[in-house]
């Protein structure tokens, strides 16, 4: 288990006071100034040492990230965009650190803006966190007063922080459809190339990085690319904050070190699952976006991307969803159909018309009331949809059917079975007399 | 992608306030010269909290005269993302999540509260206090089940706390959002596996208080800044008329109304208009004319409930409620808590209509 002392937000649970006098007692804003002095190099080269990958579900990463953007500035100004359009079904990490450890994301985002020579960003929050947004723009105003950010911040590097809010839409965690969102525009993502580093915001040259992988930076920075290095595994380095949701006695969120057991994280901070181990039906590791992993793969699972990868799942944004032997686990896989049908943005056609499609078959796939060879068919429908598609969405809605099919088919067969057996379970429909 | 309807009850025009003029200024203020489009979603969503919760076509226009956009770009954006409600929500509109993480934690036994007593989705309740919507992922699944109210979150909850909250707000009480088991955040129910190290805080010194006293206090301070309130207090003004200057109607004809119908005027409706000016408020009946009243449920938009309340208040006949004059009806719209609903659906123009068809009662004409 990861020590206290290794961890990053040490006001993850709002324990403490998360404001700037708060902060800085736990160790923000500390020698910000002697590290912007170290130079823009020496920032990106150590994230890259610490082997940091971006925390909001692909998993690239950050520091290589960073340093796409152009060495020199063409005459467009460079932006720092940060997604904090949180909406994953399972995850609820990003809005603890806004609301509870605000000043930490500021003084990373500032690292950031710097390395990539950006002297204004802009932190897109998702339109339903209204007091994560305030407490956040109330942290950024202490920043301004306090002149550790603004055009003549103590740090001797101009710097413009500021908040944007979106209105409900999922598809605004996609970079370029957050982008569109923050032009005004329907969040639609936009065809690549060219990349957001070349053509971004406004046309300029914007790399867009989730809220955990800029709030980790100052602790990276302060106590070394080595030191974050050496938690968790090669390649899959650091701490991370887990959410731990669903079928579990104690859900919440917590920092743990990369890598560690699946049944450590639920059982040492989670309360275990619902009814014991042994209740166990399946987990979502990532997200909703990730196929689901079945009890028996379980055991030994380790909590980091290459790990999953290996059971055809992945990490995301490492947002564990339990679910015990009470689940019906069609429903459950249905439900994120719907979810995915609902937030489409209706650009391209296999997503928009897929989306739905596998919805409905799904829902009479609950009741049963589908044909076997409907399965075989589903699954090649889902194939279909991902990787033809602009973003990722359709990918995101195809691999959690493809997950269940993979692992329950015999429940999903065996519902049908049973539906054909008796199609009206309150008995046949009498004449009238 | 979700297709919402488009209210047919449009107001005729939409201003921002001057606060919120200078607030959209600011807004606008953080993008780029030329890029002011930028603040579309802002704009709009201040103009939705002024304008109870929903956003009418005259906001988009204007907003999109403001930000010098094409009215169909700003409409476009405003069909596109599912927070901007395009017709009359209550007066709490209620989100349940629904999504996997809170389905797999009893969100169906929260829907199940809400239909029983709030009824269908997207249906304002007759006293216009709530209505709800199955929405996607909040993004607090380490609290599921959950609903957003309006600007705040409640979580984990369950049928039976969720009911007292709705008893709550429905009768005024101060309700506390965030966890209804009194953890904190998303902090394990039973005490934290984490950040136990009390070194992690040495130089936080004496002036750190224990974060859930602060947290409080900030989280009521918020409801309070907010432009839509839950304390109490604010719950209860609604029903107390915000404008002084009602034209007054004579006394006599006041007298006439309200006088011989001590049973009407002692329950919860008098209460909850104790400090409203009375002199706007219709002229009621004692009882319903050769003890029979109209049906009132006639008139779209008027259920059972609304009709008890309207009796309550001494209405029995269409031709009573087609004679309301502007003030009346601004009285009405303020003691029910209607925001302008009376107005929208053309309650007085139907009940012309109907008072027409069934004729009036000759003996009580001139009460009305």
């Amino acid at each position: 288990m990861l020590s206290d002392k290794d961890r990053i937000f040490t006001n993850l649970y709002g324990l403490r006071d998360s404001d700037l006098k708060g902060a800085r007692a736990r160790g923000a804003w500390d020698g910000t100034k002697a590290m912007v002095e170290k130079g823009e190099d020496w920032i990106i080269d150590e994230v890259k040492a610490s082997g940091l990958r971006g925390r909001g579900g692909a998993g690239f990463p950050t520091g290589l990230k960073w340093s796409f953007m152009p060495k020199q500035s063409d005459g467009r100004p460079h932006y720092l965009v940060i997604n904090a359009d949180e909406s994953e079904p399972g995850t609820c990490k990003d809005r603890e650190i806004m609301r509870n450890d605000p000043q930490l994301l500021i003084e990373g985002a500032l690292y950031a803006s710097f390395a990539m020579r950006a002297n204004v960003a802009y932190i897109y929050v998702r339109g339903e966190f209204i007091l994560e947004r305030k407490r956040l723009q109330a942290a950024i105003d202490e920043a301004y007063a306090a002149n550790l950010i603004g055009k003549n911040n103590v740090h001797g590097y101009p710097f413009d922080l500021y908040l944007h809010h979106g209105a409900g839409a999922y598809i605004c965690g996609e970079e370029t459809a957050l982008l569109e969102s923050l032009e005004g525009r329907k969040g639609m993502p936009r065809l690549k190339p060219p990349f957001p580093a070349n053509v971004g915001l406004y046309g300029a040259p914007t790399t867009v990085n989730n809220v955990e992988s800029i709030a980790v930076v100052p602790d990276i920075l302060r106590r070394g690319g080595s030191w974050f290095a050496t938690l968790g595994k090669p390649n899959n380095a650091g701490t991370k904050l887990f959410s731990i949701s669903g079928h579990v006695n104690n859900p919440c969120n917590v920092e743990e070190e990369m890598g560690i057991p699946l049944r450590e994280l639920i059982e040492k901070h989670a309360g275990g699952v619902r009814g014991g181990w042994d209740n166990l039906l399946a987990v979502i590791p990532g997200g909703s976006s990730v196929p689901c992993v079945p009890a028996d793969q379980c055991q030994d699972l380790a909590m980091d991307f290459d790990s999953l990868l290996e059971v055809k799942s992945g990490l995301g944004t490492a947002a564990v969803i339990v679910m015990d032997k009470s689940t019906d686990m069609i429903r459950a896989i249905a439900r994120l159909a719907y979810f995915y049908k609902h937030e489409s943005c209706g650009q391209c056609t296999p997503c928009r018309e897929g989306t739905g499609w596998m919805w409905r078959v799904l829902e009479r796939m609950v009741k049963g009331e589908a044909d076997i060879s409907e399965i075989d068919m589903l699954f090649d429908v889902s194939k279909q949809i991902e990787g033809h598609t602009i973003c990722a969405l359709g990918d995101a809605a195809a691999w959690p059917v493809q997950g269940l099919i993979r692992h329950f088919r015999p429940v999903i067969e065996q519902r049908i079975e049973e539906f054909t057996k008796n199609p009206n379970p309150q008995g046949a429909v009498k004449a009238a007399e | 992608m979700s297709v919402r309807p488009v209210s047919n009850n449009q107001p005729d025009s939409f201003e921002f306030t001057e606060q919120n003029i200078a607030w959209a200024n600011e807004q606008i203020a953080k993008y780029p010269a030329d890029k002011q489009a930028s603040a579309v979603i802002p704009l709009l969503w201040r103009a939705q909290e002024q304008h109870y919760g929903w956003l009418p076509e005259a906001a988009i226009k204007k907003i999109a005269q403001m930000l010098d956009m094409a009215p169909i770009r700003v409409t476009e954006v405003a069909t596109f993302y599912t927070m901007f409600n395009l017709a009359p929500v209550g007066k709490f509109f209620i989100q349940l999540c629904g999504t996997t993480p809170c389905l797999l934690r009893g969100s169906d036994e929260l829907a199940k509260v809400l239909k029983k007593r709030v009824g269908g989705q997207n249906q304002v309740s007759e006293d216009g206090l709530f209505s709800w919507l199955e929405v996607e992922c909040l993004g607090a699944c380490a609290n599921a089940p959950m609903v957003q109210i309006n600007q705040e979150y409640f979580e984990d909850l369950n049928a039976e706390n969720f009911t007292m909250l709705l008893d709550d707000l429905e009768a005024g009480r101060d309700v506390t959002p965030g966890p209804q088991n009194d953890r904190s955040c998303s902090c394990p129910d039973g005490g934290a596996t984490s950040l136990t190290d009390a070194s992690l805080y040495a130089n936080e010194g004496d002036s750190a208080s224990s974060g859930v006293a602060a947290m409080g206090a900030e989280a009521l301070s918020n409801i309070a800044a907010g432009s839509t309130a839950y304390s109490g207090t604010v719950a209860a003004s609604t029903f107390v008329s915000a404008e002084p200057a009602l034209v007054s109607f004579d006394d006599d004809h006041q007298m006439k109304g309200v006088s011989s119908a001590p049973e009407e005027t002692t329950s919860q409706p008098t209460e909850r208009g104790t400090n409203t000016s009375d002199d706007a408020k219709p002229t009621g009946l004692s009882q319903a004319r050769e003890g029979a009243s109209d049906d009132l449920k006639r008139i779209t938009g008027v259920g059972p409930k609304l009709e008890s309340t309207l009796h309550s208040l001494g209405i029995f006949h269409f031709d009573q409620i087609a004679g309301w004059s502007a003030d009346n009806v601004a009285w009405v719209d303020e003691y029910l808590s209607f925001r302008g609903r009376i107005d929208r659906e053309g309650w007085i123009d139907q009940a012309k209509v109907m008072a027409q068809e069934d004729g009036p009662s000759d003996d009580d004409k001139g009460d009305v």
